[in-house]
């Protein structure tokens, strides 16, 4: 692996250069992620690990389940019954999702052992755990607009869960109407907000250094390359 | 916990987790990863559709099943009349029967919404739509003349014969006709209705043109023993981890594997509030887990097991 000393980074003018409520919030938008934090060229030295793709992997299954799902939704509930086409693209839908969860689930433990809220992180955390909470509904709601046996039976028993949280009267797994609007419109939504964020709170604060990492640390120390021979050993 | 020094190295360390990172870097492209991530998860997302596809059941339908099972349908049926069906004895947000809840302790959830979609199994499921049919049996009347007592009667000796009969096949109903009332035409007429399909399109649309509900039509199934029947050979219902199965071998929300748990073992599995318990567990563990930065012992696992050191070894190595 090559490292390399960490560049002098870009700041964004100091917030009295600002007049007006539009600028101020500017500034404190770019102080708080400026370009080469939102984009980046480079990451410190300790992300290499292959637990940090399993992220990247979930927001790219959302991606697939994002545009197989509007194919979907465009055809109406019932097309993928009658069409092979429509048929392939509910399948992509389904393994889509299976892989988002697989993917999410990983990150999310991954996460955990790292003890990644550190350093002012905790929104982090909680958001990517609402992403996670929150994913679990919409793909609930998804279960229940098979139209099929399954999506029968998911609501039948699903609504005592629900009913017993005192719920089920308005959040009705029988009523397709009330559910597809959950599915595409609503939950979606609310998916895409709190991934994006919770994306934008991880370029924001960055990646969670290691739970032994001191200053003392080769890697910390200016002018030493530590991948030469002398700081690997 | 409570060593001073312990406290301020672990504050030193967290402040080196605060701070922008301005130790060594490593060259990174973040567009170039989502396009790779792009590739091999398009391949994988479309090899494992065109490889194992999306199961899709057809439903069952009111009619299917009065066709296959006109026993079950018939009893299910009386059970409406009588009022000692499931979903009549469900309580909100379907009825107000006494009793009929998921509690623990004062805290009764369920009642919280009141009735918000009423359902009269007896009106609804059977009565009403009998009545859209062109001639409708001159029986229905005598049941709308009746009194509660009187149909309560009726339905329930009927259901009791049938439960006796052998087969409980209607024909085999053991005669006692003044004992039934109205209630064994009423029952076949709608046996008939539903042979022919008319009854799946009243109970969905009731009467109008346009549908999106369902709810009568799922909860009149599901009082059969029918449509558990199918779900059981098709390891679907909740004491089989229904809740992270599909039909057929797919997968389903496996996710839901611990919400799905909880139904297989005690106290929950034979609970009768084991619904509210499960639900209640899963939402204390769910903010247990969202809140894990600020609860002592769950923050602290990462360092007493420490997964870390095999996830930055390379940092370690280096140190």
């Amino acid at each position: 692996m090559s490292l390399r000393e960490n560049p002098p980074r870009e700041h964004a003018p100091e917030e009295d250069e600002y007049h007006t409520w539009t600028g101020k919030a500017r500034g404190a938008l770019l102080r708080r992620l400026p370009a080469d934090k939102l984009l980046p060229e480079d990451q410190p030295s300790y992300v290499a690990s292959w637990i940090y793709v399993f992220g990247m992997g979930a927001i790219v299954s959302l991606v697939f389940i994002l545009a197989s799902g509007v194919i979907l939704g465009l055809n109406g509930p019932a097309w993928y019954h009658l069409s092979d086409l429509g048929h392939f693209v509910n399948s992509v839908h389904l393994w889509s999702v299976e892989l988002f969860f697989m993917t999410m689930v990983v990150h999310l433990w991954g996460k955990y052992w790292m003890a990644a809220w550190r350093g002012g992180r905790t929104l982090t955390w909680i958001t990517g755990m609402g992403a996670f909470l929150v994913s679990i509904v919409t793909a609930f709601t998804g279960y229940l607009l098979q139209t099929n046996f399954d999506s029968q039976w998911i609501a039948f028993e699903g609504k005592d869960a629900l009913n017993s949280a005192g719920i089920g009267a308005w959040f009705n797994v029988a009523n397709l109407g009330q559910i597809f609007m959950f599915h595409i419109i609503l939950l979606p939504l609310a998916v895409g907000a709190v991934v994006a964020l919770h994306v934008l709170l991880v370029r924001m604060h960055g990646v969670v250094p290691p739970l032994e990492a001191a200053e003392s640390d080769a890697q910390l120390q200016t002018g030493v390359r530590p991948d030469s021979e002398e700081a690997g050993r | 916990m409570n060593n001073p020094r312990l406290r301020a190295t672990r504050a030193d360390k967290d402040g080196l987790a605060r701070r922008p990172w301005r130790g060594t870097v490593r060259e990174y492209d973040l567009f170039k990863e989502l396009t790779v991530a792009l590739v091999v998860m398009g391949i994988l997302t479309l090899g494992l559709s065109a490889i194992f596809g999306s199961p899709d059941e057809a439903s069952v339908t009111l009619k299917s099943w009065a066709n296959a099972a006109p026993a079950d349908f018939v009893a299910t049926a009386t059970a409406e009349l009588a009022g000692s069906s499931e979903t009549a004895g469900y309580g909100p947000p379907y009825n107000n029967t006494p009793d009929a809840t998921q509690t623990l302790g004062p805290l009764d959830l369920q009642s919280l919404s009141g009735v918000q979609l009423p359902i009269d199994t007896a009106n609804d499921l059977v009565i009403d739509p009998l009545s859209t049919l062109n001639a409708p049996p001159p029986e229905l009347a005598d049941w709308v003349k009746a009194s509660d007592a009187q149909r309560t009667g009726w339905s329930t000796a009927y259901s009791d014969a049938l439960a006796k009969a052998t087969d409980n096949d209607p024909a085999n109903v053991a005669a006692d006709a003044g004992a039934y009332g109205p209630v064994p035409v009423l029952t076949d007429s709608l046996l008939t209705m539903a042979k022919q399909g008319a009854l799946d399109g009243v109970l969905a649309a009731k009467g109008d043109f346009y549908n999106f509900d369902y709810t009568l039509g799922t909860l009149f199934l599901g009082d059969g023993a029918y449509f558990g029947d199918l779900a059981t050979a098709q390891h679907l219902t909740g004491d089989q981890w229904g809740m992270m199965n599909e039909t057929g071998n797919t997968p389903g929300q496996s996710w839901l594997w611990l919400f799905s748990f909880w139904y297989q073992v005690e106290p929950f599995a034979s609970a009768p509030n084991a619904d509210l318990l499960v639900v209640l567990l899963m939402l204390l563990l769910s903010v247990a887990l969202t809140l894990a930065p600020f609860i002592p012992g769950l923050r602290d696992i990462p360092r007493w097991i420490p997964v870390h050191r095999l996830i930055w070894r390379d940092y370690y190595r280096r140190r």
